[in-house]
Order: structure tokens, then C-alpha cells, then sequence
């Protein structure tokens, strides 16, 4: 980051997006007023505004769950499975045909560099649609016994940090097991929802099978909260996690919850540095640290310590911060001025606890929204930023002594989504793997996604999985439901 | 041979970390037949029974979870060996507590001995059914395996005492969880009997915690405890168990609903009662020379 332009910039052209200067509501197939107060949706990178958006009341949602119930009971329900494969497929195509489109409207509105949009948020939300169009006509295969049911209608929350790959997470395996959904993107990230919105209608895809209801916590309450929606499934904080289970409690939705996480990033003394190092930055400076499976707490043996770090903050020190839209950049904007503000309160807190903070040189630019890659050391398990989810791209390091003593420091938070290991030894990365309490453990590997992979996690990290077979299971009713 | 002998009443008591404590608070209470003549006093659990209950419970995650599956069938299989040999005791206390005719309380008691023999066998085909790996589209291995969620309250059914007992218990100790069960209320015996078979089949010490009492005293204990990571709920009638998943959403515990009667507990249970109280853990390892 020394020299911010020591490479002519290689931007991705804008050009190939069309961003209305206003949107509305996706309900029954169209596009429709919002009751509430049009949102702006800013570009993170330079705080321009990029389009207002409508937001749903609850009578917009009640709109939508109507047009969703409808669409189950008359269409997509008594559908030949067959055919909603089909639509799947369709809707996978046309994603693949217009990603660079996707990818570039996805970093405008996000702040994430185009080389991950374009390599690894798009790419992944096609493959979902193509994997689960698949299991469209297999159900009987699932195993919930023959011909298990789908649930009914989907309310989906998802968050700001992969909007298009959570909504393929979220709406895929919901249609393929014949499920019809309302989706709420996220307040600061609906334009690739809203893009999505246009695929399904040149998919043909049946009205009100898919509808899309921006707005903020509220209209996202109102989702979780209606008394015709039949499963709920969440991406986000613990916090709201916690309040949707509460607010289900005594009813008969299902649901799946994919929350928070704390990491650990273990490497042991005979991991080989260079490719640690590399998993180290990948996983916690991908998409800025706005990760919840991100490794931020890196658990290094003592005896390697000084020589990880010093390799890790020279790997660091080239890593280019800048422009999303610019292919060489790898820490793109950090996505909203409240999720800024997060990071720089409890980075100071690190500080302030006696943490050692290490950023490396280069300036950052003066408009738009931007964190520098931040690694404390010093730190110990009690300071907050080795317990609390930073969401950007800090990483505490923490030492351990011995396999058992690293154990017993991964698994000491109340999160349980993601893990890593590093090291030579197979059967040592067997072992501890067993005996990390996560849901996805990365061993000499970190922050891979595949459809066919279950992704989720244990404790206060949620539950459900997401993918795979496991993942359709959430969507259907068995034979003993 | 004097047939006038004066028989040896038992103590009921609690089983708790493998040992057969009576309730710390001292409490017991009357338990009656289906008549209402009196039966026994129980132990009446307190609210720290619970708490020591889920200390033992948590303190044998590691043994029980870590064992190999094949030892944790051979282990629940020697719990049905000797259900059978104690049949005609469970028998009589399943006759008197629900009110059935013998040979309709043994074959209550036959179906429990079978249900356990079920969930006994699969401890060793639960990755296989529920795990795989995954074809990932790059040079990963990638499998998922099924494990347990750790420490499981169970609120056990008010009506079926030891068939209904057998079916809610075993599910969670086949998938290598640890239990705390608080037991049907007013027919607590067979569950006290089940905890001495526990106590002489090699299960060890806090895999399984039986507690006689009141469910919507201690359940609201169990389900706000941190250190509990599941909750069923079958036990608990429908608004205590909709304020007990309230106050479960703060730890953000795995619950199994109760439904609004009591389930058929002749019907197959198929995964429905494991699979809530498994985690699926992914792990990806790169393929190359």
C-alpha cells in the first residue's frame, strides 16, 4: 500500500450497469410503490448515491406474502418438479450471461474490489441456482423418506456483505424444493436483489414466486413477524438472530439462523509460512473482513510468532486498498459509514485494552468509506477484540503452546461458525479438526464456498445449514411433520 | 418358609452424575397411582439439582461425544440387556402409573426395550446417512460428519413414563449428546428405575441426569442455562413451552417443539428426534502433490 498507484489503475467500466435513478417493490411479478420512506443507496467508495429505493411497510409485506401464498398454492406448488428445474436452470443461465453486469452494480453498491464480485460472488451465486435446479425433480432423494413437502412461503433477511451470493443461497434451495419466497436485501446493499428482480422476470419465471421488499430492520421484522410466512431463514448479527428466535418461539415457522462467528486461524510451528500467510490474509482481508466465517483471530505457536508476523505484514504492506471498480484492488470500501464507525470503535478499544496495533503505510483516499488492513498483537483472550466480531479487516494474533492449548483458545468464544488449521501433519489437522466445535474448519485452506459444501454453524453462530444436501432439508417436511 | 416377610421399600431418588442423590433442597413429593392411591415420595428437583445436573452433564460431553461410535452402541445395547432383565418391574410401575392392564403395561415396556435396541444401532450409521463428502468444484476434499450438539435438557412426556421416556432419552444419548431429563411428574418411577439400569450398563457418570419434578420449575432453568445447548420440549405443555423457546432464543439453543398432544409413541420416529441435536461440521482440505 505504499505507493497507492505504483500500478496504472485498470478500472472496470460502469458502463455496462443501468441504475434507475429510483426503484420499487418486487411483489406478484412487478414492480411496485413502497409505503415507507425511499432509502438512498450510496456507493461506499466515493459516498455518491446511486439510486432511492423503496421501502416496505407492513402492508407491503403483507402485499408480498399474499402474492407468495398465491403463487404457492396456484402455480409453483402443484408445478411438475420438472419444470421448476427448469425455471432454476433458466435463472442460473441468465445470471452467468449477465454477471459481468451483476459484478460491477454489486461493487458499486457494496464497496467489494470487482475481482472478488466478478470471481467469487457471481460465479458462486450461478452455481447455487445450477446445483439446486438439480434437485428440483430428486426430492424423494434427500432423505426425509418419499416425496417430503415444502413448507409453504420463505421470509429470507439476508445481509450487506455478499448480497447477490446470499440471495442465491437463500432463494435456490427454497424454489428447488418448491417454496415460494419474499426476500428483504439489505438496507445499505439493494441493487443486485433488485437486478435479480428483472432476471426472474426474463426467466418468465411465475408472478409472486419470488418477491423482493426492500427496506430496513423494520420491513425485515415485518417478514419474520407475518403469520402466513412458514420458514424463516436469516443472515446476519447474533443480535437479530437471537431476537427472530425469540419472536418464532410458539409458532410452527421453521428456522434457520446464520449468524456471527470469531474464528480462529490456527497455525502450528511446521505450517509452511508463505502459504499460511496467504490463508491468513484471505481470510480475514477478503471482502474487507466483512465475513462472518472471517479468521480473525489468528492462534499462532509461539515459537513461529515473529516470524509469521513479520512475513504476514510484509504480504500486507503490497496489498492495494483503493477503488472496487479497479481489477488490481484487493480492500475494497468498507460498506457503510455505521460499519466504519464499528470498526474504528472497537479497533480504539484494542488500544485502549493494551493491544499492539500495526497498519501499514499509504494513505487512503478522501471521500468514500476505508479502513487500512489492521493486525493487533499482544493480544490476550479476555480483550474485546479478540471475543467480539470486528466485521472488517482486523485481525487479533494470540499465541498458543501446545495442540491442546490451541484447542482450548479456538473454541473458547460463544461463536462457532468457521476454523482453520495450518500444518504439515494429517494427522494432527485430523485431529483438531475434530475437536474444533465449527461448523466449516479450513484446514491449509480458507474461506472456500462451493453449493455442494454445507456451510453454518454450531453455538451462537446459529443453526441450519446452508447447501447441500443438509441445506435443502430446512425447506421440506418430512413424512413425521 | 414364612411367606409374612415385611418387603424393603426403595427410595426414589435422583440420578445425577452417575450417583443417586436426593434433591438438595430436601424436598420430596407424593406420587399415586392411576387410582390415586399413594405409591412412593419422590425426590423433588430443585433448581440447583438442575444446575449440578448440567455440571455433570457438561463434564461428560467429552467422554461420551469422544468415544467411538461402535463403543457407544455396544454401551446403550447393554442398557436394553438390562431394561430386559428388570421388564417385570417397569412393567408393574408402567401398570400402575398410566393405569394400564398388565400385559398392556409389558408391552409398553417390550416397545421401550426394542425402541432403545433402535437407537442403540445408530451410533455407528449416523455419518453415513446424515455425512458424506461433498464434490466441490475445485481441488478440495471436502466432507461433512454429523456431531452432537453437546448438552440436551429434556422435558420428558407427562403421560407415556417409560416408553415415551425411552423415546426421547435415547435419541439424544445415541448421538453422542449428554441429558438432563426431567421426568414425567406424576409418574416418575419408571424413570427412576431406568436411571439404576443407567447406573449398571457402563454409561458413565453424567451422560444421562434424570431429575423427578416439576418441569415448568426447573425447565425455565435449563432453558436459559448457557451451558445447555439443546432443548426438547415434549414435556412441557404448549405456553410453557412457548415461553421456554422464548428464553432458549438467548443462547440461541437447538429446540425440538413438543406438539400439542402427546405423540404416538408406536410410531416410527425415523431422524426426527437425532437430527435436531446434531451439528454438521464441513472440512475442506486441498487436494494436490
Amino acid at each position: 500500500m505504499t505507493s497507492l498507484f505504483e500500478y496504472a489503475p485498470a478500472l472496470e467500466s460502469r458502463s455496462i450497469v443501468d441504475i434507475r435513478p429510483s426503484y420499487g417493490l418486487f411483489v406478484d411479478g412487478e414492480f411496485t410503490e413502497g409505503g415507507g420512506t425511499p432509502l438512498k443507496t450510496v456507493d461506499p467508495a466515493t459516498e455518491e448515491v446511486l439510486s432511492e429505493v423503496a421501502t416496505g411497510t407492513d402492508a407491503d409485506v403483507d402485499r408480498a406474502v399474499k402474492a407468495a401464498r398465491r403463487a404457492f398454492t396456484r402455480t409453483w406448488g402443484p408445478m411438475r418438479p420438472a419444470d421448476r428445474g427448469k425455471y432454476l436452470y433458466r435463472i442460473a443461465r441468465l445470471l452467468q450471461e449477465r454477471a459481468r453486469e451483476f459484478a460491477v452494480l454489486e461493487s458499486l453498491d457494496n464497496g467489494k474490489p470487482i475481482r472478488e464480485s466478478r470471481d467469487v460472488d457471481l460465479p458462486l451465486a450461478a452455481a447455487h441456482f445450477f446445483y439446486h435446479a438439480g434437485w428440483a425433480d430428486k426430492l424423494d432423494h434427500v432423505g426425509l423418506g418419499s416425496s417430503p413437502r415444502p413448507r409453504g412461503v420463505a421470509g429470507q433477511v439476508i445481509p450487506w456483505n455478499f448480497p447477490m451470493l446470499m440471495l442465491a443461497w437463500k432463494v435456490a434451495p427454497a424454489l428447488a424444493t418448491g417454496n415460494t419466497v419474499v426476500l428483504k436485501p439489505a438496507e445499505t446493499t439493494p441493487l443486485t436483489a433488485l437486478l435479480f428482480a428483472e432476471v426472474c422476470q426474463q426467466a418468465d419465471l411465475p408472478p409472486g414466486v419470488v418477491n423482493i421488499v426492500t427496506g430496513a430492520g423494520d420491513t425485515g421484522r415485518a417478514v419474520v413477524e407475518h403469520p402466513d410466512v412458514d420458514k424463516v431463514a436469516f443472515t446476519g448479527s447474533t443480535e437479530v438472530g437471537r431476537s427472530i428466535a425469540r419472536a418464532v418461539a410458539g409458532t410452527r415457522k421453521s428456522v434457520t439462523l446464520e449468524l456471527g462467528g470469531k474464528a480462529a486461524n490456527i497455525v502450528f510451528d511446521d505450517a509452511p509460512v508463505d502459504q499460511a500467510v496467504e490463508g491468513i490474509v484471505r481470510g480475514i482481508f477478503f471482502n474487507q473482513g466483512h465475513v462472518c466465517c472471517a479468521g480473525s483471530r489468528l492462534l499462532v505457536q509461539e515459537s513461529v510468532h515473529d516470524e509469521v508476523v513479520a512475513s504476514l505484514q510484509r504480504r500486507i504492506g503490497t496489498l492495494r486498498v483503493g477503488d472496487p471498480l479497479d481489477k488490481n484492488t484487493d480492500i475494497g470500501a468498507i460498506n457503510s459509514a455505521a460499519q466504519l464507525a464499528r470498526i474504528t470503535e472497537l479497533t480504539g478499544i484494542g488500544e485502549t485494552e493494551g493491544a499492539t496495533c500495526w497498519q501499514p503505510d499509504g494513505v487512503l483516499p478522501d471521500r468514500g468509506f476505508w479502513f487500512k488492513p489492521t493486525v493487533f498483537t499482544d493480544v490476550s483472550p479476555a480483550m474485546r477484540i479478540a471475543r467480539d466480531e470486528v466485521f472488517g479487516p482486523v485481525l487479533s494474533v494470540l499465541t498458543f503452546r501446545t495442540p491442546d492449548e490451541a484447542v482450548a483458545k479456538a473454541n473458547n468464544t460463544t461463536y462457532g461458525l468457521s476454523a482453520g488449521i495450518w500444518s504439515e501433519k494429517g494427522s494432527r489437522i485430523l485431529s483438531i479438526a475434530s475437536r474444533l466445535r465449527a461448523g466449516v474448519v479450513w484446514a491449509n485452506t480458507f474461506n472456500e464456498f462451493d453449493p455442494t459444501s454445507p456451510f453454518g454453524g454450531y453455538k451462537q453462530s446459529g443453526y441450519g445449514r446452508e447447501g447441500g444436501r443438509h441445506g435443502l432439508t430446512a425447506y421440506l417436511k418430512g413424512a413425521s411433520e | 418358609m414364612s411367606t409374612d416377610r415385611l418387603e424393603v421399600r426403595k427410595t426414589y431418588k435422583l440420578y445425577l452424575g452417575g450417583k443417586f442423590p436426593r434433591s438438595e433442597s430436601g424436598r420430596t413429593y407424593p406420587v399415586t397411582d392411576a387410582r390415586g392411591r399413594f405409591v412412593a415420595n419422590a425426590a423433588w428437583a430443585s433448581r440447583k439439582d438442575a444446575r449440578d445436573a448440567v455440571v455433570a452433564a457438561r463434564a461428560a460431553v467429552a467422554g461420551w461425544s469422544g468415544a467411538t461410535a461402535y463403543n457407544r452402541g455396544q454401551v446403550l445395547y447393554r442398557v436394553a440387556e438390562v431394561m430386559e432383565g428388570r421388564a417385570a418391574q417397569f412393567a408393574d410401575e408402567v401398570a400402575a402409573g398410566e393405569g394400564l392392564s398388565a400385559a398392556r403395561a409389558r408391552a409398553s415396556v417390550d416397545a421401550a426395550i426394542d425402541r432403545w435396541v433402535w437407537y442403540a444401532g445408530w451410533t455407528d450409521k449416523l455419518s453415513a446417512v446424515l455425512g458424506g463428502t461433498n464434490p466441490v468444484a475445485g481441488p478440495y476434499f471436502d466432507f461433512s460428519i454429523p456431531e452432537p450438539s453437546g448438552v440436551v435438557a429434556v422435558l420428558a412426556p407427562q403421560r407415556s413414563s417409560l416408553l415415551g421416556l425411552v423415546s426421547v432419552l435415547a435419541p439424544v444419548l445415541a448421538t453422542g449428546n449428554t441429558a438432563v431429563v426431567v421426568t414425567s411428574h406424576d409418574r416418575p418411577l419408571p424413570a427412576v428405575t431406568l436411571g439404576e439400569v443407567l447406573a449398571t450398563s457402563d454409561v458413565p457418570g453424567g451422560v444421562a441426569n434424570l431429575l423427578t419434578g416439576d418441569a415448568a420449575e426447573i425447565g425455565p432453568w435449563l432453558a436459559e442455562h448457557a451451558d445447555v445447548d439443546g432443548i426438547d420440549l415434549t414435556g412441557a405443555p404448549t405456553r410453557l413451552a412457548m415461553e421456554l423457546e422464548r428464553s432458549a432464543a438467548g443462547t440461541l439453543k437447538r429446540v425440538l417443539r413438543g406438539t400439542a398432544e402427546e405423540p404416538d409413541w408406536s410410531a416410527d420416529p425415523g431422524l426426527s428426534r437425532m437430527t435436531p441435536f446434531l451439528e454438521t461440521k464441513t472440512v475442506w482440505h486441498p487436494i494436490g502433490l
